[in-house]
This record gives C-alpha cells, sequence and structure tokens, in this order.
C-alpha cells in the first residue's frame, strides 16, 4: 500500500504523472470514503478503455468539433500588445466554444463515458455556473437526468447561468450549508453520488477530486493545449515564451500547461485569485498562501486554518472561489515547472475592461486574472517575445458582477 | 489486548452486543461533551464515538453536519477533543472511545505528533472517513507504535475480496457501513446487512460495528441480533440538537434514548 511518495521532479515523470495510484508526487491520490473505492475503480477502468477505444476517441472528436466548435481560434491581440508595448500578446478563444468556455471540453467527454458506462443520471457541482451549464447542456443533448449542486451564494451572483441549466432541463439545487459556495456544492455532489452511486455518474468540472479525476479532466482539456501549441507553430513558428492562465481548481490551467510540459523554454504562469490582497486574508489563492492537506479526495494545497478546518475564500470571480487546487499544480508548485503567482480583484476588473475596450472581446472574471498577469509581464518583455494566454470563457455571465461594483443598475 | 479488544470480548462472554453511541465533540458546547460522555456510559454505552468537528464533512448528512458547525463555532479543535478525552479519562478507564472524523485536521498536527497525543489522552480507535487503506499505512504505523487501532470501515459497494485485504489491516472492530449514502439516511434493509456481515465474517474474525440509519429502539434490536456492535450516530446527535438550549434535558434525552437501545439489545 502507497503512502506519500516523494519523486524527482524531471520533466519525463512530470509528463508522466499520476503513477497508478493516482499520485503527483505527493500529492493527489485517493481520499474518500470506502463506499466510493469500488465505484472509482469501476470508473479508472472504464476510462482506461475509453481511452484505447478508437470508437470513443472517434465519437469525442465528432463531439468536439461538431458540437462543441473545436479548435478554437488562436488569436493575436495586436492592439492590446502593442498598446502595452512588449511582448505579443496572444489569446486562446476558449470563450468561442459552446456555452461559452473550455469547461464543455470536459463535460463532452465524461458525458460520453457516462453514456459507456450506462449511467442514466448526471450530477455535477458548480461555482460560476460555467461547469454546471456544460453538463446540463450535454445532458440535454444526450438524454440524460441532471442535477448541479450549487452554493446559494454563488446561485445569487449567477442567476443567468442558474436559469440557463433550468432552461436545459437541470436541476439546480442550492447548497446552503457551509460557506455556501463551491466548495460546499462539491461536498453535496459527494453525498448525492454516494446515495446514488448506481446509477450516476459524477462528472467533476476540474482538475481535483480522488484519481482518477484530475488526470481524466486534464486529458480531456489537453486538446486546447495540444491546439494552441500547434496553432502557434503554425502562426509564428515557434513556441511561447510564457504561457499564462487562471487557477481556480486549474482545469483551463492543466489543459494549456500539460502539452508544453517537456518544452523546457516554455515557461508557465498560474495565476491564482487574490480577492482583496494576499494580505488581507480574504482571497482563494491556496497555491501562493495556503499549505497542504487533504479535501474532496485528494492531498493539495489547501486554504486552511491551524487546525485543519477549511476557510473561507473570497474571489470577484465565482469560478476561482475555491479552497483547493488540482494536485498536478500542487506538484508542478514545488518542482518549480510552473510560477504560481496572484491577481487581485481590482487587476483582474481592469484587465476585463482593456481587453473589451481595445480587442472587443468580453473575458470572463476568471480569464481576466489571466489577462492581467500577461499585462504586468508583456511591458518589460521584448517584442519578439511571445505570451500566450488561455481565455478560458466570456464575460457575458458577469456583467451584472462587473455593473453592480461599478454602481450600476442593469 | 486493547481496550477495544477487552470491551468486545467481554461483552461477547456476556453474550451482548456493542453499544456505540456517537456525539460530535463540541456540540453543542464544549464543556457539554465531558458531562454527556459519563451520562451516556451510565445509559449503557459499550464504546463512546466522538466526532471530531470538521468543516466539510463530505460523509455526513445535514444533522450532523450541523453539529459540526455548532461545535466549530465554539472553536473546537482536535486539540480541544483530545483534552476533553483527557478529561473523561480522568473517571473512566473502563470505556473505550474511539475518536471519528476527518483526515485533514490531522493532517495539520502530523500523523506523529497527532498519535503520541491521541495515545496519552486515553484514545483508543481512530476512524477517519476519508482514509482508505491505501492511503492508511503511514498513519497506521504511527497508531500500531502507541497502541491506538486504525478503524476501517466497509461499504455495501465493498468486494469481499477488498473486504478481506481491509480486515488484514485493520484492528479493534470494524465498521460496516449499512447503506449507500451519508450519515442518518433512512431505508435500512437488515436482510441486506445480514447477508454481507455473515460475508465479511467468512473472511475475518474481528467484531463487526454496524452503522449508518440506526435511528430507534427496534432497529438497534433488530441490527444487535446481527452484528457485534450497533453504532447510533444521527438520531442521537439530534436529540442533542433539539435540547440544545437546556442542558439538563439534553443530558437525560441523551441517556433515555441509549438506555432504551440498550434494553432492547439486551432483550433479543
Amino acid at each position: 500500500m502507497s503512502s506519500r511518495k516523494t519523486a524527482e521532479c524531471t520533466l519525463e515523470a512530470l509528463a508522466n504523472a499520476p503513477d497508478e495510484s493516482g499520485h503527483f508526487g505527493p500529492y493527489g491520490g485517493i481520499f474518500v470514503a470506502e463506499t466510493l473505492m469500488e465505484p472509482l475503480q469501476a470508473l479508472r477502468d472504464a476510462y482506461e478503455e475509453a481511452q484505447q477505444d478508437p470508437e470513443f476517441q472517434r465519437e469525442l472528436a465528432w463531439e468536439l468539433k461538431h458540437f462543441v466548435g473545436r479548435p478554437s481560434p488562436l488569436y493575436y491581440a495586436q492592439r492590446w500588445s502593442e498598446r502595452l508595448g512588449g511582448a505579443k500578446i496572444y489569446l486562446k478563444r476558449e470563450d468561442l466554444n459552446h456555452t461559452g468556455a473550455h469547461k464543455v471540453n470536459n463535460t463532452v467527454g465524461q458525458a460520453l463515458l457516462a453514456k459507456r458506462m450506462g449511467k442514466k443520471r448526471v450530477i455535477a457541482e458548480t461555482g460560476a455556473g460555467q461547469h454546471g451549464v456544460a453538463t446540463a447542456t450535454v445532458a440535454a443533448r444526450l438524454g440524460m437526468e441532471c442535477v448541479v449542486y450549487m452554493g446559494a451564494t454563488d446561485v445569487a451572483r449567477q442567476a443567468i447561468n442558474v436559469y440557463r441549466m433550468r432552461l436545459l432541463g437541470a436541476t439546480v439545487i442550492p447548497v446552503e450549508s457551509g460557506s455556501k459556495t463551491l466548495k460546499d456544492a462539491l461536498n453535496e455532489a459527494m453525498r448525492d453520488w454516494v446515495t446514488n452511486v448506481d446509477s450516476t455518474f459524477y462528472i467533476i468540472g476540474t482538475v481535483a477530486g480522488p484519481h482518477p479525476y484530475p488526470a481524466m479532466v486534464r486529458d480531456f482539456q489537453k486538446v486546447l493545449g495540444e491546439e494552441a501549441r500547434a496553432q502557434m507553430l503554425e502562426i509564428e513558428g515557434r513556441l511561447p515564451d510564457q504561457l499564462v492562465a487562471c487557477v481556480g481548481g486549474g482545469s483551463n490551467a492543466m489543459g494549456l500547461f500539460y502539452p508544453f510540459i517537456k518544452d523546457e523554454s516554455v515557461g508557465m504562469v498560474g495565476v491564482e485569485a487574490a480577492g482583496h490582497g494576499l494580505d488581507s486574508g480574504r482571497h482563494a489563492a491556496p497555491l501562493c498562501a495556503g499549505k497542504p492537506g487533504v479535501l474532496h479526495g485528494n492531498r493539495t494545497y489547501l486554504m486552511e486554518d491551524a487546525n485543519g478546518q477549511i476557510i473561507e475564500t473570497h474571489s470577484i470571480s465565482a469560478g476561482l472561489d475555491y479552497p483547493g487546487v488540482g494536485p498536478e499544480h500542487a506538484w508542478l508548485k514545488d518542482c518549480g515547472r510552473v510560477e504560481y503567482v496572484a491577481i487581485d480583484d481590482t487587476e483582474a476588473l481592469d484587465a476585463f475592461h482593456d481587453l473589451t475596450r481595445t480587442e472587443g472581446i468580453m473575458p470572463a472574471l476568471e480569464s481576466s486574472h489571466a489577462l492581467a498577469q500577461a499585462k504586468k509581464m508583456a511591458p518589460s518583455m521584448s517584442r519578439d517575445e511571445i505570451i500566450l494566454v488561455n481565455l478560458s470563457g466570456r464575460g457575458d455571465k458577469d456583467i451584472h458582477t462587473v455593473a453592480e461594483l461599478e454602481g450600476i443598475t442593469v | 489486548m486493547s481496550r477495544i479488544e477487552r470491551r468486545f470480548s467481554a461483552l461477547k462472554a456476556e453474550g451482548r452486543k456493542a453499544l456505540i453511541p456517537f456525539v460530535t465533540a463540541g456540540d453543542p458546547t464544549p464543556t457539554t461533551t465531558v458531562p454527556l460522555m459519563h451520562e451516556l456510559v451510565k445509559a449503557g454505552a459499550s464504546v463512546l464515538e466522538l466526532g471530531v468537528p470538521f468543516s466539510d464533512p463530505m460523509a455526513d448528512g445535514p444533522v450532523i453536519q450541523l453539529a459540526c458547525e455548532r461545535a466549530l463555532e465554539h472553536g473546537t479543535s482536535l486539540n480541544d477533543v483530545l483534552a476533553m478525552v483527557a478529561e473523561f479519562r480522568q473517571q473512566d478507564q473502563q470505556t473505550p472511545v474511539v475518536l471519528m472524523g476527518y483526515l485533514n485536521p490531522v493532517e495539520v498536527m502530523g500523523y506523529e505528533t497527532f498519535a503520541n497525543a491521541a495515545a496519552k489522552a486515553g484514545v483508543d480507535g481512530v476512524l477517519t472517513v476519508d482514509l482508505p487503506p491505501e492511503e492508511g499505512a503511514e498513519l497506521s504505523a504511527a497508531f500500531k507504535a502507541v497502541g491506538i487501532d486504525l478503524i476501517y470501515l466497509i461499504a455495501p459497494t465493498t468486494s469481499l475480496a477488498r473486504a478481506q485485504r481491509i480486515c488484514a489491516q485493520a484492528s479493534g472492530f470494524v465498521y460496516y457501513v449499512s447503506l449507500k449514502g451519508v450519515t442518518g439516511s433512512a431505508s435500512l434493509d437488515v436482510s441486506a446487512v445480514e447477508q454481507r456481515l455473515n460475508a465479511i465474517r467468512t473472511v475475518s474474525d474481528l467484531p463487526l460495528g454496524v452503522g449508518f440509519g440506526i435511528s430507534d429502539a427496534p432497529m438497534a434490536a433488530k441490527m444487535a441480533a446481527i452484528a457485534d456492535g450497533v453504532v447510533v450516530g444521527s438520531a442521537l446527535v439530534k436529540r442533542i440538537a433539539d435540547n440544545r438550549d437546556d442542558p439538563q434535558a439534553l443530558l437525560s434525552q441523551a441517556a433515555d434514548l441509549i438506555a432504551g437501545m440498550r434494553k432492547a439489545m439486551d432483550d433479543v
């Protein structure tokens, strides 16, 4: 039986993680109640089979092309780059996917897997509502029952996505326990799963949770990084110098980073939410300001107090408002392969406006954190250097939040 | 022989079954817990299960979630829980105490530090709900060094081959989760539980406790007929919650529930 492992941080090891028991170095693993152990094994078996089945891969590729609209463009934000006066900034346009974010790449994959396993009911947790919408969308497409758990606080601040999910036929259950946000939605989804484990497939929306979820979600998301890598080589004839992506649970960032891990020349920056500032305590930056622990099925960096209780997080963006982070990010941080930084609410909001005004692209507040980091980095880089930012979602869902912050009634 | 083993074998010699009440430490207030533990023993508890409050109790239903929230409002920490056990031990050296909770508070304290402190406080067993045997080697070693039993769960979804592997690493007793669901769920199928317990007995000699969904004396009696121990959690915690503003009523109501279960189990 395995325990906390120390593994070497070679690029090869990083690219081959996780090991058989789901460990990314000392992180990851399977930390769930016994009832879920055999169902997780069944999921691992089904996923491995599906990965090796050309028919499943064909079906997935078809859905990604015709239903999601892949490949998404790689867009040179020329006006914004020139205004910043440094590196060229490219945007991977995941905002142009069906349902408006990268989340759907994963829900399509997991829903096809659910269908293959004969599950008729899918459940999901959601923060900003993007993963919930993406799950409800795929469930509608495949004729599955769909239940989405969402913290009551998030239900209030993401009313449009709640209505969108209901239009798609999903049942949205507001979660009133704990801090009433994403972590509590995840707890409640786990409780549903343990109760209805025979009939139900739990579609986790990020690269967290017990093995195999972190690796499986990354694998379903890596299509965006693989596309971006090929597109960059085609457009610029070389790899980018820096990758930048926001990190809540970290699925869009893993999707972008993973295909570049062995490209030593490519720097990577993961951007957490600094909320009101890292010093304020009101943030959602476990990698920058947290400590390792165990939550939601895996060992990773957490926002916790001295007694191991999970503490409340804050971010302007509901999708980053989570006290944990995918275990692969935890290991990439310890190994130094990815640099993790934090951007506060104000900086993110400024970047939201910048991109909207200079490029005519309204980014999600989550993605605005990555944009704000690029904005910091670009001016000190030369004009022939390249930053590739994952524009993980569109900002339509956030206009009420932005308006409210600026004292405007829409 | 550990206190837990002694207790189970003594009960067996008397032809009785273990009654194992669960309360969340610090619920509704930290000062309630130790008197409540003594009261439960007087009412017929054989082993006490003390819940360590956690902010994200994923395997628990609403009753124990709220108990955790009440305990955490008073800042009840793992250290506080150990202090409660130490205080309980001043008057009671016989009744085994099992801590039940989630791994993270233990992670943060450190496995060895926790094991030493727990042994010193008089803890006999620890059940960490979200620590399966696959990840448990390190904690198990720390407990073995100080003579604490690491209690494992077996669920309705656990295959017999897996149950055998779990039992091989378990000590004290094995906790059979009677249903697929969270604590405090309804709809227990007694004959299904019996079949599973009989199957597990073919691969292990450890005493089998059954918990989840046992809410009244008749159900406790039915479970006592087929298991070696009966855990009652949410039903008891709900009584505590309903009487949280009246400490005397809280103690007597909790004792009544346990005494009623004890009687029903002994009458089988």
